[in-house]
């Protein structure tokens, strides 16, 4: 809603990637005001962002899926972009909703981040097909260790163009701050629809995610993890290699937001890769590490597995996984506590509610959609590890 | 008489591309056999499986069938590439977008929404057999096309053609890894098939990728390699044989006659399959075989329930008189009873072959006559470039373990409602599931009390 960014964009190296018919922008901002997006500018655009929305459907000879990409804390992102979500179910109600979200850090520069967070959190455990929840403080761990690793030159060197970070391919030149960050979401979007672009042994559809990964139809959080970062240049150890890639996927440095899933539980994983790597890597890695990791006791074999024969840029292979894991709920728990504090004195509130159709009830709605879906992975946290005996079968009269 | 193959989805499309690698490759061997004998087994195998046109290209009578694009479309360049055979050129329909995975979206969505595009096709493929004998179709039960669509489409194979057989080819999942919701998936897909299908054989993932590392010594096991062997299993079944003895021409009604020997009752219906040897080209090379070592073997296999002709269990035997007085649970209670078996035997000296062995009234069930429980056909031609070779199908216990395997781990899935949400969406609702898991609950009662 400020015209800034989309007019960089517009004269960057890119510009002719998009359809200038296609940008939707205002002056004045959102001023970090949740209600200013979703309510105020919700209600103003919709008929121009239903109206682009379908002229850009009507291209397509099969929709799949929309990617609804915006952070959490600020005011358009939240506010608009989870409207966005809501224009989307109902004009197209039987494609899919990808969210990808950018979630504050604790020291957040905007102080109402915890109230936009929260308002739109609600929007996607009720709107989106699946999240994938990404925090800023971990990209910014990633790039660093990459940087670190590349600088030391402990391994040999690293090649220049097989990093996460790098956007090979692309056209910018002279990196800027975010950039690095932004390439890892950007490959991570690329990872997910390799396998719709590009041949396999097999095949994964964007709507094989969903379906193998969300079990009850709320909990559709899921945390990502891309490996390799980079590749070597010097090629000795293919297969340990290999299994390192597996292995990584699962340590906590690698996971796009602050989590560590290896000591939650787990519900579904699922595991895309990309190049040279065959079934029999793929069981071989999954017997080898399925001991370390818990699963649900009604969701013990809950593997889902992809092959895709080419790689990205610069890699001989590479792995995308995806987790629906309790060790998003510290993240989501964080969120409530800081939400409850500014709550707690009403602070900032007045500029939410002087917008039309905000009203105090949406605070404490958007809270308690936060409390049950906490309360939903308690209940399985708690069941962790806990040996349930299993049903009893249906008996049949010989 | 005529077989069309129906593929679905990517796993029926992969496999049935190279059943007809095989069955074409054996073809164009010389047999090991007199060559008058080669020519009566090229004329039953072409008959049975091509077409051939009037620049004599052989054409498959095969129907492609997938919710996605690119597999079909890999499978007919491969074919065309072959520079042998080829798939008829308006035999295949696609869609942009798969099932995902979803048996419900598959059987309630693209099945009804696509039924007459697909029943149109394969009228046409029909229509260009002299003589029909039935229909062929391959799919997996984990995923959402084969399973779900490849469901659909069986019930309306066997509404519209009602005295044709239909068997069909199924594809057991790895125990983990491939889909989440393949349990689920999967006894949606046994439970409807039962209804429809005249038999079901089945092919176990796991079981074949032991044979793939264990057998044929193949280090990164990929899926062709374990397609590879489904097909050779196949061919070494539907290629030509002499059924009866004395039988001067190759059986013109195979699945009919398979049928017949192997499901004497609708209540069993599921066929497993073994053969016999299994190794990589390079030892074949250095190998010799007796008739009566394979059959020895094989049917030991068979008692000690062997997926395979490694870590045989030569302890188990069938029971004696003594033993079932006494009834001790001993390790001849263990051994695999079986409904009926049919032996194939392919290659020289098949003269030699002595198939005394399978006749033995122990190891059926006693409802049947033991004259009904065994049949036998045989070539003298060898196979698939193996000089002699033996398979086994068996309507047995063979596949209680892995069918109760499945059925309690959905079971456990639907207990705490776990993706349920899914399916119901698709209009698949619990009562469907539970009547799915009685079904399937009566079909292990019954194959237990043998």
């Amino acid at each position: 809603m400020e015209e800034g960014v989309v007019n960089e964009i517009l004269q960057g190296p890119l510009r002719d990637l998009f359809d200038s018919t296609q940008f939707i922008t205002d002056v004045s901002g959102s001023g970090n005001n949740w209600a200013v997006g979703h309510k105020l500018y919700g209600c103003q655009y919709r008929e121009q962002i239903v109206e682009k929305l379908r002229r850009v459907a009507e291209q397509c000879d099969c929709l799949q899926c929309f990617f609804v990409i915006h952070s959490m804390g600020g005011g358009t992102g939240s506010g608009l972009g989870t409207f966005v979500l809501n224009v989307l179910e109902d004009e197209f109600p039987e494609v899919y909703r990808f969210v990808t979200s950018v979630y504050p850090s604790a020291e957040d520069d905007v102080i109402t981040s915890p109230y936009n967070s929260v308002l739109a959190m609600r929007e996607l455990t009720e709107h989106a097909d699946c999240v994938l929840p990404i925090e800023n403080q971990s990209l910014v761990d990633i790039v660093n260790k990459i940087h670190h690793m590349a600088n030391s030159g402990k391994l040999g060197a690293v090649k220049p163009n097989s990093l996460v970070t790098s956007n090979k391919g692309g056209m910018k030149e002279g990196e800027k701050p975010f950039d690095a960050m932004n390439n890892i979401v950007a490959n991570l979007l690329l990872n997910l629809t390799s396998s719709a672009r590009f041949e396999g042994a097999l095949n994964m559809d964007l709507n094989e995610i969903s379906m193998n990964l969300v079990p009850f139809p709320h909990l559709h959080y899921l945390t990502s993890s891309l490996t390799p970062l980079y590749t070597l240049a010097d090629v000795n150890v293919p297969t340990r290699r290999l299994d390192q890639m597996f292995s990584d996927a699962f340590n906590k440095d690698h996971q796009l937001i602050r989590a560590d899933p290896k000591h939650s539980l787990y519900l579904a994983c699922a595991l895309m890769v990309r190049g040279n790597v065959h079934i029999s890597d793929l069981r071989r890695n999954i017997e080898r590490l399925k001991p370390s990791l818990q699963f649900v006791s009604w969701n013990q074999e809950g593997w889902k597995t992809s092959l895709c024969s080419v790689p990205p840029v610069g890699h001989t292979h590479s792995l995308l996984a995806l987790a629906n894991n309790t060790c998003v709920k510290p993240t989501f728990i964080d969120l409530r506590d800081r939400f409850t504090r500014l709550y707690r004195k009403k602070a900032h509130l007045h500029h939410y509610l002087q917008v039309d159709g905000m009203e105090q009830s949406s605070f404490t709605d958007a809270y308690s959609s936060l409390s049950s879906l906490i309360d939903e992975y308690n209940q399985l946290d708690a069941a962790k590890g806990v040996a349930l005996p299993d049903p009893p079968r249906i008996n049949i009269a010989v | 008489m005529s077989i069309i193959t129906v593929q679905l989805g990517q796993c029926g499309n992969q496999i049935g591309y190279e059943l007809f690698d095989v069955i074409c490759n054996d073809f164009h061997s010389n047999g090991l056999c007199p060559r008058k004998e080669n020519g009566l087994y090229q004329a039953a195998s072409k008959e049975r499986f091509f077409e051939e046109t009037e620049s004599g290209e052989f054409v498959s009578r095969a129907v492609l069938l997938d919710m996605e694009p690119k597999v079909i479309s890999q499978t007919l360049s491969l074919a065309a590439h072959s520079g042998k055979w080829s798939y008829g050129e308006k035999s295949q329909f696609s869609q942009k977008q798969g099932s995902g995975n979803n048996w419900a979206n598959g059987y309630c969505v693209h099945g009804p929404k696509h039924k007459d595009i697909i029943m149109n096709l394969v009228r046409k493929e029909a229509e260009k057999c002299d003589r029909l004998g039935g229909f062929v179709t391959i799919m997996s039960m984990a995923g959402g096309t084969g399973s779900g669509m490849g469901t659909f489409i069986t019930s309306c194979l066997r509404d519209a053609y009602p005295t044709s057989l239909l068997l069909n080819e199924v594809i057991w999942p790895y125990g983990t890894g491939e889909v989440i919701v393949q349990n689920y998936n999967s006894i949606l897909t046994l439970s409807h098939l039962y209804q429809s299908s005249d038999a079901l054989l089945v092919h176990e993932n796991d079981v074949i990728h032991k044979v793939c590392s264990q057998r044929m010594n193949i280090k990164q096991i990929s899926f062709r390699d374990v397609n590879k062997v489904i097909a050779h299993q196949l061919g070494s079944v539907f290629q030509p044989a002499y059924t009866t003895d004395g039988a001067t021409h190759y059986s013109r009604n195979p699945l009919g006659e398979l049928m017949e020997s192997l499901v004497p009752h609708p209540e069993f219906k599921m066929l497993g399959l073994r053969n016999i040897p299994q190794m990589s080209e390079h030892s074949l090379a250095y190998s010799t075989f007796t008739w009566h070592g394979l059959i020895k073997h094989l049917r030991q296999m068979l008692i000690a329930n062997a997926k395979m002709e490694e870590g045989i269990n030569w302890q188990v035997h069938l029971p004696t008189e003594v033993a079932t007085r006494n009834s001790s649970l001993s390790a001849e209670q263990l051994f695999n009873r079986s409904v009926a078996n049919l032996a194939i035997f392919r290659g020289k000296d098949i003269e030699g072959a002595s198939s005394e062995g399978f006749r033995d009234p122990a190891m059926y069930t006693p409802w049947l006559p033991p004259d009904d429980s065994f049949s036998i056909w045989k070539t003298p031609r060898s196979f698939n470039k193996y000089e002699k070779s033996a398979t086994l199908m068996s309507n047995s216990q063979g596949l209680l373990k892995p069918l109760d395997c499945i059925v309690g781990k959905a079971w456990n899935m639907f207990a705490s409602k776990a993706y349920v949400h899914q399916y119901t969406k698709y209009g698949i609702e619990e009562e469907d599931f539970l009547q799915c898991f009685t079904t399937l609950e009566q079909i292990i009662s019954s194959y237990s009390t043998l």
